[in-house]
C-alpha cells in the first residue's frame, strides 16, 4: 500500500512531466507527444519509488536499468531525467534542435540517464534482456525494466526475446506494455491493423508472470511492480490499460496524437488542464 | 607490427577453422571473464560445445532467432561483457541487419559477429544459405570493422585483437578446413594488408578463399613474364589505403578477387578509393552478381569464377589495358 500523500506526489511528477512534454513538442514542429503523454505515471512511479537510481552518479553499477523500446517517446524519459536532475531543465528545449542531446528517440550516447539506444522497434526488448542476462552472469540482483509499447508488440522481435527470456529465466526483467490501444494506422485491439488480443495470455503462454493493471491509477502501477520484483523465476510484464494523448483531451485517445505538432494556443489549452488536474489533487 | 612466415605448400589444413575458434574463445575466456559465446542453435555445427561445456554460464545459446541473438548480445556487451555471437554469414548479416545497424552500431555496442560459411563454402546448403553479399552489407555501416581471416594462424592471431578493440566487428568464418597460407609464429594487424608476395606489373588483391588461388595465379604469371604483387586484404574495412594506394602507384595495375559479389564487395571497396586518389585501370574476380547455387565447392569454384586460372586470366586482361 502506499500513503495518501506519497500518491499524490506521484501524481503531481507525472502532470510535471506531461506539462514538460507538451511544452518541448510545442518547441518543434512535431513531436511523439500521445505515446509520450501515457507513459508518465509509469515513469513517475518507476524513477520516485522503484527503481535504484543515483541521478549524481547515472552509471552507478547497482542501479537498476530502463530500456524505453519504445524509443520515439524520448520526450517523456527526457521530462522526467530532468525533473530528477539528471541534466538541467533548460537542456529540455533543445528538444530536436541540430547538435542536441535530446534527439526524437532515445541515445545512451547523448542522453545523461539514458541506459540503451532505442528507435526501431522490438529491439529494446532483447537489449534489455540481454542487460538482464548480463546481471544474471555476474550474480547481480539489479532489476531491468523494459517498456514496450503496445504497436510495437506487432514486431516477432519481441516474442522471439518472450521465448528466451522465459526459458533463461530471467525474473530480473520487469516488462510494461503501454495498452494505449491506437498505433499509427488504427487500434491494436480490433482487426484495424493487427489485433493483438489477450496480451497477458500471449506472455503467460510464453511462460511470463503476466499482470493487466489500469495504467493511471499510481497505486495500481505500484502494487504490480511490488508483485513482480517477489515473483520469482519467470521474468515479469504488467500490461498498462492507458490512454493515448492523456491528460490533453484535445488529442487523447486519438491516432492523430502519435506524433503532432502544438500551437502556441493548444499549449495554453493543454497546460491549463494539466494545471487543474495537478490543482485538484 | 605484421610479421609473415608463409606456408609453402599452401595445401589444405587437416585442421578445422571451427576447431581453431573454439580453442581460441576457450583460451580467450579463461583469460578475460568478460568474453562470452551466443549462438542461434548452431553451436554444434560451429563446433562450440566444448566451449559451452566449459563455461556454461558464459554461453547464451539463444534458439533459431537471430534478431533477438544480435539483440542480447548488443545489451550484454552495453552491461560490459564482449560477446561473440554466431550463426551462418546470411542470417546475421540479411536477417539481422537492423539489429547489428541499431542496437549494435549506432549504440556503439561492443559485438563480434562472426558469420560462417561465406560465399562458396556453404557448398551443400545451396543459395539459400550462400552468403555473397555479407561482407558488403556490414561494410556500408558505419564504425563496422570487418574482417575476413585467410587459415587458421591468422584466425587464432586475431581473435584476440578483436576482443580487445572496442567496437563492432563482422568477422567472415568458414567452418572447415582451408588451404593453409600462414606458418605459426605469424603475426597481423587489424587494417594493414599483407603483402604476399612483390611484383611490378599488377597487384592482385585478394581475400579469403582467393589469397592461395592469387598465389598460385602469381606463379603461373611468372612462367608467362608478368611479375605480380600479391596482396591480402583481410580487413575490408577499414581498408588499407595506403597499401592500395602503393600498389596502384607502383604497378599500375589492380586485380580484385573475392569469394563475394563484385557489388559492394573487396572490388568496390579498391575502386572507390582509387576512382578518388589515383585511377588505376582494374578487373575483379569475383561473383558477378549472382544467387549461390547447390554443390560442391570443386564445382562451386568453377562456377563463379574463383580459381587461380580466373584471377590469371584477368591479369592478363587488365595489362592490356595498362
Amino acid at each position: 500500500m502506499m500513503d495518501d500523500a506519497k500518491k499524490k506526489a506521484l501524481k503531481r511528477f507525472s502532470i510535471q512531466t506531461q506539462m514538460e512534454i507538451v511544452k518541448m513538442i510545442s518547441r518543434v514542429p512535431a513531436g511523439h507527444i500521445g505515446g509520450s503523454l501515457s507513459i508518465t505515471d509509469l515513469l513517475s512511479v518507476l524513477y520516485n519509488k522503484h527503481m535504484k537510481i543515483d541521478p549524481k552518479n547515472p552509471k552507478w553499477e547497482n542501479r537498476d536499468w530502463l530500456v524505453l523500446s519504445k524509443g520515439h517517446c524520448g520526450p517523456a524519459l527526457y521530462a522526467t531525467l530532468a525533473l530528477k536532475g539528471y541534466f538541467p531543465m533548460e537542456q529540455l528545449e533543445t528538444l530536436n534542435s541540430p547538435g542536441t542531446n535530446l534527439p526524437s528517440h532515445a541515445d545512451r550516447n547523448r542522453t545523461v540517464g539514458i541506459d540503451m539506444t532505442t528507435g526501431s522497434l522490438g529491439q529494446g526488448a532483447s537489449t534489455a534482456a540481454g542487460v538482464a542476462v548480463g546481471m544474471k552472469m555476474d550474480g547481480k540482483d539489479n532489476k531491468v525494466y523494459l517498456i514496450l509499447g503496445d504497436g510495437e508488440l506487432n514486431e516477432g522481435q519481441v516474442w522471439e526475446m518472450a521465448m528466451m527470456a522465459s526459458t533463461k529465466k530471467l525474473d530480473n526483467l520487469i516488462a510494461f506494455v503501454d495498452y494505449n490501444k491506437l498505433q499509427i494506422d488504427g487500434r491494436t485491439d480490433t482487426d484495424e491493423v493487427c489485433n493483438l488480443g489477450d496480451i497477458c495470455a500471449k506472455f503467460a503462454a510464453f511462460g511470463w508472470y503476466a499482470q493487466r493493471v489500469d495504467g493511471h491509477d499510481i497505486e495500481a502501477i505500484d502494487e504490480a511492480i511490488a508483485n513482480a520484483k517477489d515473483h520469482k523465476g519467470d521474468p515479469s510484464v504488467i500490461v498498462l490499460d492507458t490512454v493515448k494523448g492523456n491528460g490533453w483531451s484535445r488529442i487523447a485517445d486519438t491516432a492523430g496524437s502519435h506524433s503532432r505538432g502544438v500551437s502556441p494556443e493548444e499549449l495554453e489549452e493543454a497546460l491549463a488542464e494539466m494545471q487543474t488536474v495537478m490543482d485538484n489533487i | 607490427m605484421s610479421k609473415i612466415i608463409l606456408s609453402k605448400e599452401r595445401g589444405k589444413d587437416v585442421s578445422d577453422m571451427r576447431t581453431a575458434y573454439c580453442e581460441a574463445m576457450i583460451e580467450m575466456a579463461e583469460n578475460d571473464e568478460r568474453i562470452v559465446a551466443l549462438d542461434a542453435d548452431l553451436m554444434t555445427a560451429m563446433g562450440m560445445k566444448p566451449f559451452a561445456k566449459k563455461f556454461p554460464e558464459r554461453t547464451v545459446d539463444c534458439g533459431i532467432q537471430e534478431s533477438n541473438m544480435i539483440g542480447v548480445a548488443c545489451g550484454l556487451s552495453v552491461w560490459g561483457k564482449v560477446p561473440f555471437a554466431h550463426t551462418f554469414g546470411p542470417f546475421c548479416t540479411r536477417r539481422a541487419c537492423d539489429q547489428i545497424f541499431m542496437s549494435g552500431a549506432y549504440n556503439r555496442a561492443n559485438v563480434k559477429v562472426v558469420g560462417s560459411d561465406p560465399g562458396i563454402t556453404a557448398a551443400y546448403n545451396g543459395g539459400t544459405h550462400m552468403p555473397f553479399e555479407d561482407m558488403g552489407i556490414m561494410r556500408g555501416i558505419p564504425t563496422m570493422t570487418v574482417v575476413e581471416p585467410t587459415d587458421i594462424v591468422m584466425l587464432k592471431n586475431l581473435l584476440p585483437k578483436i576482443a580487445d578493440q572496442y567496437g563492432m566487428f563482422y568477422m567472415r568464418l568458414v567452418r572447415k578446413g582451408v588451404r593453409k597460407v600462414y606458418e605459426e609464429g605469424s603475426e597481423f594487424e587489424i587494417g594493414k594488408a599483407v603483402k604476399l608476395s612483390d611484383g611490378n606489373d599488377v597487384t592482385i588483391i585478394a581475400s579469403g578463399y582467393c589469397v592461395a588461388e592469387a598465389l598460385d595465379a602469381a606463379e603461373l604469371l611468372k612462367a608467362e613474364g608478368i611479375s605480380a604483387r600479391v596482396l591480402n586484404m583481410f580487413t575490408w574495412k577499414p581498408l588499407d589505403e595506403e597499401a592500395v594506394l602503393a600498389a596502384a602507384a607502383e604497378t599500375g595495375a589492380i586485380v580484385t578477387a573475392e569469394n563475394h559479389n563484385v557489388i559492394n564487395g573487396l572490388g568496390s571497396a579498391v575502386s572507390e578509393l582509387l576512382a578518388k586518389k589515383n585511377p588505376t585501370v582494374m578487373e575483379m574476380v569475383g561473383v558477378q552478381d549472382e544467387f549461390g547455387e547447390v554443390g560442391p565447392e570443386s564445382y562451386l569454384r568453377e562456377r563463379f569464377g574463383l580459381t587461380a586460372e580466373y584471377i590469371a586470366e584477368a591479369v592478363r586482361k587488365v595489362l592490356k589495358r595498362k
